[in-house]
Parts: structure tokens; C-alpha cells; sequence
């Protein structure tokens, strides 16, 4: 057995886990584990910016984020977490400037900032500048900076090392096994605590703005495990993804004064969100091109609409939106300076996942009992920040504001105190169990006939994730009903089903992707069945949540955080409700 | 309006290399069905799930901006992911990056690039206080090195560099321009050890301004150019002259 002993195992190299890994760096020993290089990590592609209200353009407060925040997630967030991100956004934000991050400029030297969808000034008067950015890859530029601090700070990396399972005994837990990519061997991390910061699962939808990486498997593992998953029916599909590509337009576009234009040339933004327009929430502007398309009025009566962003002219376009009007360019032979760009709704962002506290630390039911030694941070936990929808430039915020605290409360709080919990018994098993089997399948075929090298018979891996993208994209896409939700319930169960018989083509140990993909499948089909399980319960529309057949919001029965559990039977998660947590913004109906 | 495709069969051609059952790499052919605004990305995957499963590649954000798929494309250094197929052709030779060893078919060790580039401390180096807001940088100081910043470590410029196959202790181009990225930042106090580094035996001045370099960059950043700047601040002692 492959065994490794640190005080800290890190999952995850994007601006959560490096954020952590940061804080711990200097005085405990701690290991990151990741399936990507740490530079391939996806918060590389964040473009916009982040937010915080440093106020360097016009006034700003960070209880105005937060009250933006709180009604952008249609109430759905907790507000003692959205007062620590909007609050903690600021001081985070300098901390990136000191180590370098070169943001944009004002003509004073300050930090630059712009306007993005959803934040206003005093309480929803209009829209304000506060999202923080460099150029339109802000993200490229937290994720590099972050690195170059980890290099800084001698923090062990290992790298193509993919997390299989989450290790936990007697109520704490002790470690993660992971599958070393170059030489399929398979690798036990004991550790004191655990950040679990994968990122998130947009591989479930045809149409997606993430990266082949985001497969949620930290979430999938935890579930797995017992852990239950927050809130996974709030999926936010953002309004600007590249026409059948789903490559991401960022919000910046619009915040730059980009429009959005129907088959009739008409602004309609301006006519369903008369203060904020383009700018209004992304659940909201995903549901007004839905309805534009649904009404006849995509162009040429085809599913996508225009954005236009030639009227900035070319100079702001090359200063400000330079990377992603070359998407355009390069994916859609396209050429902005002149022509609309084609857009539809893409599948984006996870605002549900691993529930956790203020402090990073993993909880496990509705009385937010704690699980002592694991930690989780970013797209793949659930504050709740973001609550029903999540506003643009709020997850960069999310991930270095809950990041740096898990990391610091493992170091100041739990490192002092905690002691190695003894692994389980054969720590590896489900792990080795896992990959045996695959690689078994492969040599023998799916049903233990004879095949060589892969030449047998059964199902291999791709009608089975077309299968799984399609439906999620027909079923759980920006509008659901019962009928729909019910379908892929069953849909889940099916694939589910197959995915235990799936066939390998390749059966080497060395850098076997195949492998990788396989296992990135099967937790995909994990987080839908979450997801599907909590949309078809929640009879309500919220946020990003919006089912025709219930098309209000509903306090009385609906405020409350969803929990899946993962139970022995397939495709019937157990699902429990916690309170959200309200301070000082009592919830009242969404208008722009 | 998009351009209009049409589906057509392309002859991928890929130098592969499987250790398992072979010391030797070995060219193999493959046709697949493609359209003309598919990604050279999207036609390996269509082999990797439809035909062969053994096909081996990193890949990611396949939109350009993780680094995770450079490769030798047609004889030159891409990202297979910026590449589509109206642009290549109907045959298409696919290897993986000169200068690294291979793992696996187009998977190179990519450990001794990261190596050099943690040589040049690519990280701030500023030992005065901080203030308690932002460090000042007016936006002339700020694009001054805007291009360096750029650079999403692909290996792209390393891989097509002569001077890299023919030695491989040199830092190469990836790290000069990472070392640009701070040397130029107003913000940064570490110029002259970065200097000091990169104006030893295998420094800056085993570049022989090829321009290979900024041909295959795929973020468009003029890595020839940067590195003649990082050269004449190191011969004249200051990054002002540059
Ligand atoms: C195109 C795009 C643009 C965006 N723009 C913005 C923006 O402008 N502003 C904003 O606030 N947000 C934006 N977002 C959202 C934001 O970028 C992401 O939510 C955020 O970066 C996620 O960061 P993370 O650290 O949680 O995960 P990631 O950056 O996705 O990192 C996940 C890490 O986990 C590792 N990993 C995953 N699974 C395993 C495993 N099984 N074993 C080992 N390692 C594993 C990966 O290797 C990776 O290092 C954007 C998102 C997209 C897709
Ligand atoms: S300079 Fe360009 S080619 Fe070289 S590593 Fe950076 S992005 Fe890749
Ligand atoms: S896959 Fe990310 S650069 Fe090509």
C-alpha cells in the first residue's frame, strides 16, 4: 500500500484549495492533491472579475453586496455567511493585490472595477461598479497568482493524482484514496483534516460553460460516504454561453453595455427588467431568452438570441473583452467588431453542494452537526452564499473568502487540538475494488465474456454520457415540471444501471483517461441524481429552480435548504430540509 | 451569422506511443466523421469514445485557457483545442511536443518544464509593508508587462524551441516570460536576482531568437520579443532601458 501521512490533504488546486493551502503552508505539513495540473485548474477560465465593495469607483458598502447577494439568491442564502463574504470580500481582494494579481488600473492606480449583473448601489437603486478585474481573465490571473504563492511557499503538490474515495472512522474523518494517473497506482493520504475544493459538475448538461474536469467528484465521494449534498436543484445556467459550443460570454459583456437583441432587433431585457435590463439576475435573463425562443422571437426561429457588443466599438472591446470576443471568433467564425454574436443558455454554476458552516467545516444534517476533520470550500461546498442563483463575480469572492477561512480555522482551531483518527481497515479497498473492476471489465467485457484488448462486447463509455447530457439538458435545463423531473428520475436509475456494465477499451495502468472518465461518469450520475431528487420535491420556482407547473416562489412550504442523502436504493436519495438562516433582510418578491 | 459547416471525413494521422506493449512509438492512422467548426479537441475525443479507447491526451477548459493540450499539430506546436478543422485540412498529423518525454501517445512529462519555471521565483517578491489597501499602479505601469501575464503555461513556446531539444538544462521560453511578468511589474523588488539567474550559462543568452516561439504561443504574447527585453535589461543593468 501506498501510504502518505499529512496534517492537511488538500482536494483541489483552483482558488479554494490554493487559498486554503495558503493559510497552512507555513506551518503545518500539508499534500494538494489534484487530478490537473494546479494552472489547468477551471478557475483559470473565470473571466468577469470578483466582487467587493471597495468603493474605488463610486460609493459602495458591503451591506449593499449583501443585501444584493441575499435577494439575488431569492432568499434562499444565509445571510451570516453572506455578511462574511461581502464583508471578508474586501479585505481578500487587497491580499490577491499583494501578491501581485494585477488587476486593471483606475487613472489614480487603484483597483479597477466595473458593473456586472445583480449588484446595485443603496439596496437595489440602480447599478454600481464593484467587480474587481483584470482584463476578462480574472480568473487566469487569481489562478496563477495563487500558484506562484504556492511556489512561494514550497507547498508539495500531487499532481494527476485523482480522488477516489473519502476515508472516515469513528465519526472523524482520516484521509482520501487516490488513483496516481501516470502509474495507476493507488494511494492512501492520512491525514488530520481534510479540504475537500474540487469544483463543480457542468459535465452533467450538453451545454456547458465548464471544462471536461468539472464532474463533481467531491461530491460525488462524499455522497457516496454519507454525506449529504445541499440544495443541488439550484443549477444555475448562465444567459451568455457561445451558440451550440456553450463556451462562456461573461456577464462583463453586458456590464461593459453589451445587449441582448431578439429575432426583431429588439433590447428585451429592457421589457421584462426595466431598472436593471441586461443586468438583471442570470436565472432571470436565462428565463427571458427562454421565453423570447419559446415565443418565436430566437433568430431565424432557431434556439438562440444575439449579443451585441459592436456598438462599444472596437477600442473598448480590445481593452476590455479581448479573450472572449476571440471565442467568438475562433469557435463561431464570428467577427464582434461588426456582427451579433450567437448565444443560449449554458449550464454554468452549482450554487448546492456540500453543506458546510462559516468556517468551512463540513456539516451532516439539519441541526448542522459537524463532521470533526473535514472541510470543503468553492463551487463543490454550500454555504450558503449563493443561495437560489448566484450572482456574477460572487464565486471567485466565495472561494477566497471561505477558502482562506477553512484554512485558518484548520490551523488556528482544529490542527491544536485534533489527532490523527486510525484509518479504517483496508482504507483502500472501495478505491482498488473500483479500479479492478473497471480495468476487469475491460479485459473480459462487460459481462464477463472474452474480449481482447477492449474489442468485446458491451456498452463503452460514450452513449452513456451523451445519454446522461441530453436528458439532463431536456429535463433539468432552465424550466422544469413533474413530468419532465419524473422522466429523468427514472432516466437516473437507467444510467446508473448501465454504468455498472460499462466496457473499458483500455486496460493499461498508464495514464489510463479512460479510466479517469469512467470513474468522472459515475460521479456525474451521482450529483444528477441529487439534483433531479431535490428539483422534483421543491413544487416551487426559485432562483435558478423554475418549474412551470409551480411557477411561484413559496415561502410557507419552500424556504429551507434541501439535504440528499444517498440511500441504498437507486434514485431514491433521502431527503431532509434545514432552516435558512435570516438576519436582517426579510424576503420579499424579486423586481429590476 | 456562424459559419456554415459541413460534416466531411478527416485522416487523423497520430504518433502514438503505448509502453505497455511497445518500446517503440508507432504512427496510427484514423478516419472520423467531423464538422468543419469542430475542434481538432473534438475529433480526438470522437476517436477516444467511439474508436479507441487507448487514445491518450490531456485536455480540459477546451477553449484555450488551461494549456492542458499542446501538441505538434501539422509540424507545429497548438493547442488542439484553438485549432478547427476547416483550418487543418483533411489529413491531419498529430505528435506529441518535442523536447519533453513522452508518457503516453500525446501526454508529455511536463514535471522538468515546472521545474525551470520555479528556477526564476516566479512569484512577487516585495519585502516592504503593506499597505492596507491596494499597492498603487498607474495603468501605463500596469501594461507594461500586460503581455506576460498572459502566458498559461502550455510548453507551446518550450517545446518548438531548437535550443531546447539541443540542450535541455536551458530555462526556455515559458520561464523567461514568466520572469518578464515580474522583472517589468512596478510592484516587484526581486529584478535583479531574477536577472542574476537568468544571465548564467543556461540563461537568456542561449536564446537565439528563432522566433519559433512566438509562433506557436497561443496566447499571442511575443515571447521573442520579451525575451530580448529580459536580455538587454540584463545587459544594461535596468529594467528602464528595455
Ligand atoms: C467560463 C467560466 C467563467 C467564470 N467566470 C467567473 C467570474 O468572472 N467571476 C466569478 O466569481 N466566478 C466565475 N466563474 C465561476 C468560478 O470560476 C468557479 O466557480 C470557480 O473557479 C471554482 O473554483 P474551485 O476552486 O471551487 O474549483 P476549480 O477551479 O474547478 O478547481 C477544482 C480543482 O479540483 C481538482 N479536482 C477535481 N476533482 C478531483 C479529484 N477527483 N481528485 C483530485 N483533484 C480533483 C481539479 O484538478 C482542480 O484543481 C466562472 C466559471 C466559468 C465556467
Ligand atoms: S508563453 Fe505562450 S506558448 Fe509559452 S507557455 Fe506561455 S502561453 Fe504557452
Ligand atoms: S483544453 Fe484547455 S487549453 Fe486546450
Amino acid at each position: 500500500m501506498n501510504y502518505h501521512k499529512f496534517d492537511v490533504v488538500i482536494v483541489g488546486a483552483g482558488g479554494a484549495g490554493l487559498m486554503s493551502a495558503m493559510q497552512l503552508a507555513h506551518n503545518s505539513s500539508i499534500a494538494v492533491i489534484s487530478k490537473l495540473y494546479p494552472t489547468r485548474s477551471h478557475t483559470g477560465a473565470a473571466q468577469g472579475g470578483v466582487a467587493a465593495a471597495l468603493g474605488n469607483q463610486e460609493e459602495d458598502n458591503w451591506k449593499w453586496h449583501m443585501f444584493d447577494t441575499v435577494k439575488g439568491g431569492d432568499y434562499l442564502v444565509d445571510q451570516d455567511a453572506a455578511a462574511i463574504l461581502t464583508r471578508e470580500a474586501i479585505d481578500a481582494v487587497y491580499e490577491l493585490e499583494h501578491w501581485g494579481l494585477p488587476f486593471n488600473r483606475t487613472e489614480d492606480g487603484k483597483i479597477d472595477q466595473r458593473r456586472f449583473g445583480g449588484h446595485s448601489r443603496n439596496f437595489g437603486e440602480g447599478p454600481v461598479r464593484r467587480s474587481c478585474y483584470a482584463a476578462d481573465r480574472t480568473g487566469h490571473m487569481i489562478l496563477q497568482t495563487m500558484y506562484q504563492q504556492s511556489v512561494k511557499n514550497q507547498v508539495r503538490f500531487f499532481n494527476e493524482y485523482m480522488m477516489l474515495d473519502l476515508l472516515i472512522n469513528d465519526g472523524q474523518a482520516c484521509g482520501v484514496v487516490a488513483l496516481c494517473l501516470r502509474d495507476g497506482s493507488i494511494h492512501t493520504f492520512h491525514a488530520k483534516a481534510i479540504v475537500l475544493a474540487t469544483g463543480g459538475y457542468g459535465r452533467a448538461w450538453r451545454i456547458t460553460s465548464n471544462a471536461l474536469a468539472c464532474t463533481g467528484d467531491g461530491m460525488a465521494v462524499a455522497y457516496r460516504r454519507g454525506i449529504p449534498l445541499e440544495d443541488m436543484e439550484m443549477y444555475q445556467f448562465h444567459p451568455t454561453g457561445l451558440y451550440k459550443v456553450g463556451i462562456l460570454l461573461s456577464e462583463a459583456a453586458r456590464g461593459e453595455g453589451a445587449y441582448l437583441l431578439n429575432s426583431e432587433g429588439e433590447r428585451f431585457c429592457v421589457r421584462y427588467a426595466p431598472t436593471m435590463e441586461e443586468l438583471a439576475p442570470r436565472d432571470m435573463v436565462s428565463r427571458f431568452i427562454y421565453d423570447e425562443i419559446a415565443a418565436g422571437r430566437g433568430i431565424d426561429g432557431k434556439d438562440y438570441v444575439y449579443l451585441s457588443v459592436a456598438h462599444l466599438g472596437k477600442e473598448k472591446i480590445d481593452a476590455k473583452l479581448p479573450d472572449i470576443t476571440d471565442f467568438a471568433r475562433n469557435y463561431l467564425g464570428v467577427e464582434p467588431y461588426y456582427e451579433p454574436v450567437p448565444i443560449q443558455p449554458t449550464a454554468h454554476y452549482a450554487m448546492g453542494g456540500i453543506p458546510t458552516d462559516i468556517e468551512g467545516r463540513v456539516v451532516v444534517d439539519e441541526h448542522n452537526t459537524v463532521l470533526p476533520g473535514l472541510y470543503a470550500a468553492g463551487e463543490v461546498a454550500c454555504v450558503s452564499v449563493h443561495g437560489a442563483n448566484r450572482l456574477g463575480t460572487n464565486s471567485l469572492v466565495d472561494l477566497i473568502v471561505f477558502g482562506r477561512r477553512a484554512g485558518k480555522h484548520i490551523a488556528a482551531k482544529w490542527l491544536p487540538e485534533a489527532d490523527f483518527a486510525p484509518l479504517p481497515n483496508a482504507p483502500d479497498a472501495f478505491a482498488t475494488e473500483m479500479v479492478e473492476s473497471l480495468l476487469a471489465r475491460g479485459k473480459n467485457g462487460a459481462n464477463g465474456k472474452n474480449s481482447q484488448n477492449g474489442k468485446g462486447t458491451g456498452e463503452t463509455q460514450e452513449a452513456l454520457r451523451a445519454d446522461l447530457r441530453d436528458s439532463m439538458m431536456e429535463n433539468v435545463g432552465v424550466v422544469r415540471d413533474e413530468q419532465r423531473l419524473t422522466a429523468q428520475l427514472a432516466r437516473v436509475v437507467e444510467l446508473k444501471q448501465r454504468w455498472r456494465n460499462l466496457r473499458l477499451m483500455d486496460t493499461s495502468r498508464t495514464f489510463n483517461t479512460e479510466l479517469m472518465e469512467v470513474v468522472e461518469l459515475g460521479n456525474l450520475i451521482e450529483c444528477a441524481e441529487a439534483t433531479v431528487a431535490g428539483a422534483l420535491a421543491r413544487k416551487e420556482s426559485r432562483g435558478a429552480h423554475y418549474r412551470t407547473d409551480y411557477p411561484k416562489r413559496d415561502d410557507v412550504n419552500f424556504l429551507k435548504h434541501t439535504l440528499a442523502y444517498r440511500t441504498e436504493h437507486v434514485g431514491e436519495p433521502e431527503l431532509r430540509y434545514k432552516p435558512v438562516v435570516i438576519t436582517e433582510f426579510e424576503p420579499k418578491e424579486r423586481k429590476y | 451569422m456562424p459559419a456554415e459547416t459541413s460534416t466531411r471525413v478527416v485522416q487523423v494521422k497520430v504518433k502514438r506511443y503505448q509502453p505497455d506493449q511497445s518500446a517503440k512509438p508507432f504512427w496510427q492512422e484514423y478516419r472520423v466523421e467531423a464538422e468543419g467548426n469542430d475542434r481538432l479537441l473534438d475529433v480526438l475525443n470522437k476517436i477516444k469514445w467511439e474508436q479507441d479507447g487507448t487514445l491518450t491526451y490531456r485536455r480540459s477548459c477546451a477553449h484555450g485557457v488551461c494549456g492542458s493540450d499542446a501538441m505538434r499539430v501539422n509540424g507545429r506546436n497548438r493547442l488542439a483545442c484553438k485549432l478547427l478543422v476547416n483550418d487543418l485540412g483533411a489529413r491531419i498529423s498529430v505528435e506529441p511536443m518535442l523536447g519533453f518525454p513522452v508518457i503516453r501517445d500525446l501526454v508529455v512529462d511536463m514535471d522538468p518544464f515546472f521545474a525551470k519555471y520555479e528556477k526564476i521565483k516566479p512569484y512577487l517578491i516585495n519585502d516592504e509593508p503593506e499597505p492596507r489597501t491596494e499597492r498603487q499602479q498607474s495603468p501605463e505601469q500596469r501594461e507594461r508587462y500586460d503581455e506576460t501575464t498572459k502566458c498559461i503555461l502550455c510548453g507551446a513556446c518550450t517545446g518548438s524551441c531548437p535550443s531546447v531539444w539541443a540542450n535541455a538544462e536551458w530555462v526556455g521560453p515559458a520561464s523567461i516570460v514568466n520572469a518578464h511578468r515580474f522583472i517589468f511589474d512596478s510592484r516587484d523588488r526581486g529584478g535583479a536576482e531574477r536577472l542574476q539567474i537568468l544571465s548564467d550559462r543556461t540563461g537568456v543568452w542561449r536564446c537565439r531568437t528563432i522566433f519559433n516561439c512566438s509562433e506557436a504561443c497561443p496566447r499571442g504574447i511575443p515571447v521573442t520579443d520579451a525575451i530580448e527585453e529580459v536580455k538587454r535589461a540584463i545587459m544594461y543593468g535596468t529594467t528602464d532601458i528595455a
